[in-house]
């Protein structure tokens, strides 16, 4: 029954949160009036990480490796599942806060916990003078809980739960100081944004449902059951057409890619993270570097089933990933702050990331993941390691030779230097070269000729890039000499155990881990691919046949054209492997000629005017997209915002329809009010006033005027007359009407009755005579006979009558 | 008597009796008149938990109670409660003596006045969610406006007199052609059967024709849609936000705006189906720029109490919009996004109010860098704030989810381009997030720029009793909403099956007229018992012509008339149907998947009905 305690992985650390956030300060105060001691505070929340770290090992090793060791190769493994209680359940939806730990959560659970430790231990040194020290570990283990949860969730809902509640993690760790105006901005503005990819997140996820009826992965995905035959209906719902003749697999891809846009900071969406470096250093390397922004990586191989049914949303996501890749890469040059470059480098590895799941060499992807999550966390500690050595500063034109001073950071940093630029034997260089090979090997029907050679040249172009803005950063910051002030320079040292510790055990992780993902050579093993493989749909370098389980890619019928299959013969395979390290060390190269002494000359006179300017300055405010941004949608917001307000609502709205409507009922009773005010004298005046405009209404009938009239339309060939006896008097009844309508001066007569009988008249008395056009004369009359005073009216006027009428008679 | 039966009445007589209690107190004993207030709205908070273990979740209406009012105009006080109203009960009952407790510093005029003001107030609105007689309800409706004017036109701002003013004349316009309606109805329903009631039970069988569902149902919604508020009806909210004291406001946020969408689905939408259907593009339109207009007009607000108001405007288009959608997790959705606005936007008035205690101010520019200042309060505004911009975990996040969820599933019969106000809704999720980190980053964050925020008091022990039963519901209603959506559940299929009957029923009628099917089934004549004899009053209408354009709205005419009045024969017929709970499962089809879930069963027994003679002791 461990499978049981899968909760307890999320939980431990979230009971770490409440402890350190509100129970531990609440009791604390009331039993000894003061807050909970550093000690307690950091020895709470780190045991409960390791504690949950233990718990995932115990759970993998155990039951876990139990079922993959009994596993075959086209059978399906479920894993462990938990359902812990329902949580939703309204009508057709029914969510349950469910846990699943297969092969994949398996691996993000050890890497979150594990780096997670690490992190927290480290804090404690980086962090020892913050005076809001309990808040702060209290965000990291709400943080590691909803990491957590994210990576173990069963259904798409639950995962929801952990990628906002990260979200809400890193905007109060970005803003943790947020005296600072900016870091609080910077904190909102990576909410915003990633709101905008949640907000696509949700859309997806209403798509899903619509089609398969169910968010629980277990559904979602096609497994064969233990007799091999496989439920195809959740596929046919995914290969289904949808809007705009793509399959609905493509859609709810895409808005699920959005969403990962926005966590895992791609194109458009990456705005948020350079910025987010306004945050406490290990705060970077936890939730910025190694986890929360790998979320969106995992979540699309989680969902690996799902875009292998859509060759367009597979093109999609590489293709957002390569240009990230390299954009960002570029936008890496010219920074001069310790760690923007290396949040650029995030937002590039991210890319390379998504290269490798959007071509199907999900291993791959997953891989560069892990090895990613160890030297990016590493570089970002070792950089608050060289940020505590230089008085909390982080220019890296004011560092320099610091290699002597501190000794192990500088050891560390060459270790995951080199991991980064793909250099054998650490870890980056298996895993960048297996997404560079699967990209290379990528072929998918409906994708453009040689999309996959495309997507290898960005990436090989980024890696360059990569290897060079790295290698800059290295010798700017240890080599040469120092260049800070000299009050700066005295206070130079290494940093105490509880940093450098953290440091080194990711730096030997950083040597080791890349051999669990061996390239497809010389028959050598890939671990981690075997490892994956009951978790993931298609097949990887590591394994040339296309994988059956799931039967997604089986006999080619029901996906035929969306089995990519990532593999390439062995020759090719090893000239891969050789121009990915030939590219990371000509990088490392060319960044050692110009920035071996520190900053070049060289390049400072190269970027003085001209193109070498332009493209600095490019580099340098990074392409002005947040600019870009800034006047396309942030300020038009706030002035659509303005404007509905005091147009829209203040104005239009409320002056002058509701206190309008108001004001005309006011006026109307201060009229009334007016007349009636009590007077006699005004009384009398109206009563004569009112007297004699019946007098004269009684008595319009004067000659020359008459009091009626009549109109008249046309309908179709006919003519309709409306007459109009006016009001007053005569409108009771008795009045007689006449009408002429041939034109002849005379009142029309009945054809059928005697011409000589008088009240044969046609119309007589019809006040709405119709005729047809054609015989409706030039001139019509009307005659009306009052039936009070006796005396008759007329009125006569001209008819025009439309074109299209038979013509006049 | 069935047990439980006596708990409706003693809700309403709770507080009622507390009011006439603190009249009697002598002038300036506030804490006599606070604790009296507290403790008789707490003590109908623990009755109203009572409806808890008296209620089975299940289809129809439950501790039914009636006395016959006034038999000559077949008004009865008749109440009962069904998986819809128990909650928003149970809300009310729940803020008020929070409110009361805030107010203690707040209020220093009028003491007991005040106290009395709020109970009132509460029996109104109590009120008006038990009352099953539209004569009833109208008159509970109309007895909270009077508090609620005293509220903000005597312990209000600057602008007091102007804001209350605009609050009742604007409520009054709509809920006076509601009454016209109601009157219509009456007359309607008597002249049909020969028996004259206001009973909603009997009511709301009753099949109108066509075009009079339409102008019945735009007469209700109009009067429903200036409480939700509905764009471009909302501008007396901000008005009586910012004027009214904070007590005023959270009551108003939190209980008043209800009854818009509760009128919805209790009154306005059931009994006039037809109306409902025609209108329902018009009013998922309005809601949705209601949800994105509130959400920018928020956003340009310095006022925090205005902003405060204004998201209320965006929240509660969620509500507004997801009841049209007509599938059990829309609908259920949008009751518990009332829920929760109430918790959460109660909670953000709250904690204005306690600003607005030591400072005197509510404009943005005033304030920034309280977290340093004030962490305590930091920490429950944050939650609040969080709560209202529906971040999983908490309350906020299970209505809207399923509000937007419940649109965009939603069948293109009830709700055409029903996706399409889904995504437009969802946008809301994003601009939500916008103005209200907006307004916490503006308060919360950045240094102290003003002096007068540099020794600025936390949370005393009173404030953190307020805010501590609101933050711990924030949680739990987001942690563990299926209790309160299972006890839902019943009734929200119910009032959609019988919605979906009923304008079934009504299109039948249309389509059978169109066709020109003259007769009536023969049988119709004979089960019509309790018809008034007015035979000769269709035979002078000339036989149907066929010419009549091919529109829905068209009048009405003799054999549709007939029409109608079969189906709304078998209506009556069947009433019990009402409460027998044969609700077909609703929602989308799940295909491929295997169907988890059975159509919840009829629960026996659960229409019951306690009746109870004038004079009987």
């Amino acid at each position: 029954m461990q499978e049981n305690l899968i909760y307890l992985i999320p939980l431990l650390p979230l009971c770490g949160a409440v402890f350190n956030l509100f129970l531990g300060r609440i009791v604390w105060r009331l039993a000894f009036g003061r807050d909970p001691s550093r000690t307690m505070v950091h020895a709470v929340a780190i045991s409960s990480v390791v504690a949950a770290f233990g718990v995932s090992v115990w759970l993998i090793a155990g039951p876990l490796w139990q079922q993959f060791s009994q596993w075959k190769p086209g059978m399906p493994m479920e894993g462990l599942t938990q359902s812990v209680y329902t949580w939703i359940d309204v009508g057709a939806l029914e969510i349950e806060l469910a846990f699943r730990l297969d092969t994949l959560s398996a691996l993000m659970i050890v890497i979150i916990t594990f780096v997670g430790s690490l992190i927290h231990i480290y804090s404690t040194g980086y962090m020892a003078d913050e005076p809001r020290y309990g808040a702060y570990f209290g965000y990291l283990n709400l943080f590691m809980g909803a990491m957590l949860i994210l990576v173990l969730a069963d259904n798409l809902v639950v995962m929801f739960i952990g990628w906002e509640g990260v979200g809400l993690c890193s905007y109060l760790l970005i803003g943790f100081w947020f005296s600072e105006e900016a870091n609080a901005t910077a904190g909102r503005k990576a909410f915003v944004v990633n709101r905008i990819g949640d907000f696509a997140f949700l859309i997806g996820m209403f798509l899903l449902f619509q089609a398969v009826g169910t968010l629980d992965f277990g559904e979602l995905r096609p497994f064969m059951d233990a007799e091999g035959s496989i439920d195809t209906s959740a596929n046919e719902a995914y290969m289904s057409t949808f809007w705009g003749g793509e399959r609905l697999a493509f859609w709810a891809g895409l808005f699920l890619f959005i969403g990962a846009c926005g966590k895992s900071a791609q194109i458009p969406l990456y705005v948020w993270l350079p910025d987010a470096m306004a945050g406490p250093t290990p705060v970077s390397a936890l939730i910025h570097a190694a986890t929360m922004v790998t979320a969106g990586v995992y979540m699309i191989a989680r969902l690996s089933f799902l875009y292998a049914s859509s060759t367009t949303a597979m093109a999609v996501v590489a293709g957002v990933g390569a240009l990230t890749a390299l954009f960002a890469a570029l936008m890496a040059f010219a920074q001069t702050d310790f760690k923007k470059v290396l949040a650029y480098s995030t937002v590039s590895q991210l890319g390379f990331m998504f290269v490798g799941v959007g071509v199907g060499a999900y291993v791959a992807g997953v891989f560069h993941l892990l090895t990613h999550a160890f030297f990016k966390a590493g570089l970002f500690l070792a950089a608050g390691s060289v940020m505590h050595a230089m008085s909390g500063s982080g220019d890296i034109m004011k560092m320099g030779g610091l290699s002597k001073k501190l000794k192990l950071t500088h050891i560390a940093f060459v270790a995951y230097l080199l991991a980064i630029c793909g250099i054998l034997p650490f870890a980056g260089f298996f895993s960048k070269d297996e997404i560079l090979g699967g990209a290379f090997a990528a072929d998918a029907e409906g994708w453009i000729a040689g999309y996959g050679k495309i997507l290898w040249v960005i990436l090989s172009l980024a890696a360059l890039g990569t290897a060079f803005y790295m290698s800059r950063l290295y010798f700017l910051v240890f080599s040469g000499k120092l260049r800070a002030d000299e009050e700066t320079a005295a206070h130079v040292h290494e940093s105490p155990p509880s940093m450098t510790g953290p440091l080194l055990v990711l730096a030997l992780f950083t040597l080791c881990i890349g051999f669990l993902g061996m390239p497809h050579v010389a028959g050598l093993p890939n671990y981690l691919g075997q490892w994956l493989d009951p978790s993931l749909v298609t097949s990887t370098l590591s394994q040339p046949h296309v994988s059956v389980h799931g039967g997604l890619c089986a006999g080619g019928e029901l996906l035929n054209n969306a089995c990519v299959k990532p593999h390439s013969p062995e020759g090719t395979i090893y000239g891969l492997l050789a121009v990915a390290l030939g590219i990371g060390l000509l990088g490392i190269f060319i960044a050692w000629k110009i920035y071996a002494k520190g900053p070049s000359e060289k390049v400072a006179n190269a970027t003085e005017s001209g193109a070498g300017k332009t493209a600095y300055n490019l580099s340098y405010n990074k392409f002005y997209v947040d600019e870009i941004y800034d006047r396309l949608i942030v300020r038009p917001f706030r002035w659509i915002a303005t404007a509905l307000y005091e147009f829209a609502d203040r104005f239009v709205i409320d002056l002058i329809f509701v206190n309008g409507l108001g004001f005309i009922t006011k006026a109307f009773g201060r009229f009334i009010q007016w007349l009636q005010n009590g007077q006699v004298h005004r009384y009398i005046g109206f009563l004569l006033a009112g007297a004699a405009a019946v007098f004269y209404l009684t008595t319009l009938n004067a000659p020359g005027s008459s009091p009626i009239s009549f109109s008249y339309h046309q309908d179709g060939d006919q003519i309709v007359f409306k007459a109009d006896i006016g009001a007053g008097p005569q409108t009771a009844d008795g009045g007689v009407l006449r009408w002429d309508l041939d034109g002849n001066g005379k009142p029309d007569l009945d054809p059928d009755a005697a011409t000589d009988a008088p009240d044969t008249e046609r119309y007589l008395s019809d006040p709405n005579p119709t005729m047809a056009a054609r015989e409706v004369g030039h001139q019509v009359t009307l005659w009306y006979t009052d039936p009070v005073f006796g005396d008759t009216v007329s009125f006569t006027r001209v008819v025009t009558k439309a074109a299209t009428a038979g013509g006049a008679k | 008597m069935m047990l439980g039966g006596w708990v409706l009445p003693a809700i309403l007589a709770v507080p009622l009796l507390g009011a006439i209690l603190i009249m009697l107190t002598p002038r300036g004993e506030r804490g006599l008149a606070f604790g009296l207030g507290i403790g008789f709205s707490l003590a109908t908070f623990f009755l109203s938990l009572a409806l808890l273990a008296f209620f089975r979740p299940g289809p129809g209406f439950q501790m039914v109670i009636e006395f016959d009012w006034i038999p000559s105009l077949g008004t009865k006080f008749k109440l009962g409660i069904d998986g819809i109203s128990l909650w928003l009960i149970l809300l009310t009952t729940f803020t008020t003596p929070i409110v009361i407790l805030s107010a203690y510093r707040a209020v220093t005029k009028k003491v007991r006045e005040f106290v009395v003001a709020i109970l009132i107030l509460e029996v109104g609105m109590l009120g008006a969610f038990l009352a099953l007689d539209l004569f009833l309800f109208y008159i509970f409706w109309e007895v909270m406006l009077i508090p609620m004017y005293l509220l903000i036109g005597i312990w209000g701002g600057h602008r007091r007199i102007y804001a209350s003013i605009k609050f009742v004349i604007y409520t009054m316009v709509g809920s006076l052609l509601m009454l016209v309606a109601i009157f219509y109805v009456y007359a309607k329903y008597g002249a049909e059967t020969g028996e004259y009631t206001t009973d909603y039970m009997r009511l709301v069988n009753f099949d109108l024709s066509p075009q009079a569902q339409l102008w019945c149902f735009a007469a209700f919604a109009l009067a429903f849609a200036i409480k939700v508020p509905l764009f471009p009806l909302h501008t007396w909210l901000p008005d009586a936000h910012v004027e009214a004291p904070t007590a005023g406001s959270v009551i108003l946020a939190g209980v008043l705006l209800k009854f818009g969408i509760y009128g919805f689905i209790r009154f306005a939408m059931p009994m006039f189906p037809y109306g409902a259907h025609e209108l329902a593009p018009l009013i998922a339109i309005l809601s949705v720029i209601g949800i994105i207009y509130g959400a920018f007009v928020a956003f340009a607000q310095d006022d925090v109490k205005k902003l405060v108001a204004y998201s209320s405007v965006s929240h509660l288009g969620f509500c507004s919009l997801a009841i049209f959608a007509m599938t059990t997790s829309g609908v259920s959705g949008s009751i518990y996004a009332m829920l929760s606005h109430g918790l959460t936007t109660g909670g953000l008035f709250l904690a204005i109010g306690v600003l607005y205690e030591r400072r005197h101010t509510r404009r943005l520019a005033e304030f920034g860098g309280l977290w340093a200042q004030m962490p305590v309060f930091a920490g429950v505004f944050l939650i609040v704030t969080l709560g209202s911009a529906g971040l999983p975990g908490l309350s906020g996040f299970i209505g809207e989810f399923l509000a937007i969820f419940g649109t965009f599933t939603a069948s293109s019969e009830h709700l055409p381009y029903a996706r399409l106000f889904g995504v437009l809704a969802a946008t809301g999720v994003i601009f939500g997030a916008v103005y209200l980190l907006y307004m916490f980053q503006k308060m919360m964050f950045g240094p102290i720029k003003v002096k007068a925020n540099r020794n600025l008091p936390d949370l005393t022990g009173r404030e953190i009793a307020v805010f501590t039963p609101i933050v711990a519901l924030i949680l739990l209603l987001g942690l563990y909403p299926g209790y309160i959506l299972k006890t839902m559940e019943p009734s929200v299929e119910s009032f959609i099956s019988s919605y979906e009957r009923k304008l079934g029923r009504t299109k039948k009628a249309i389509e059978r007229h169109r066709q020109g099917q003259v007769n009536a089934p023969k049988t119709s004549s004979q089960s019509r018992v309790r018809t008034a004899p007015k035979a000769g009053n269709t035979s002078t209408l000339t036989p149907a012509t066929p010419k009549r354009p091919a529109s829905g709205n068209s009048a009405i005419t003799a054999p549709q008339r007939d029409a109608l009045r079969d189906a709304a024969k078998r209506a009556r017929a069947n009433r019990a149907a009402l409460g027998a709970g044969v609700a077909p499962p609703t929602g989308v089809a799940k295909p491929g998947a295997a169907p988890k879930k059975t159509p919840s069963a009829p629960v026996p027994g659960t229409h019951r009905t306690l009746t109870l003679q004038g004079g009987q002791p």
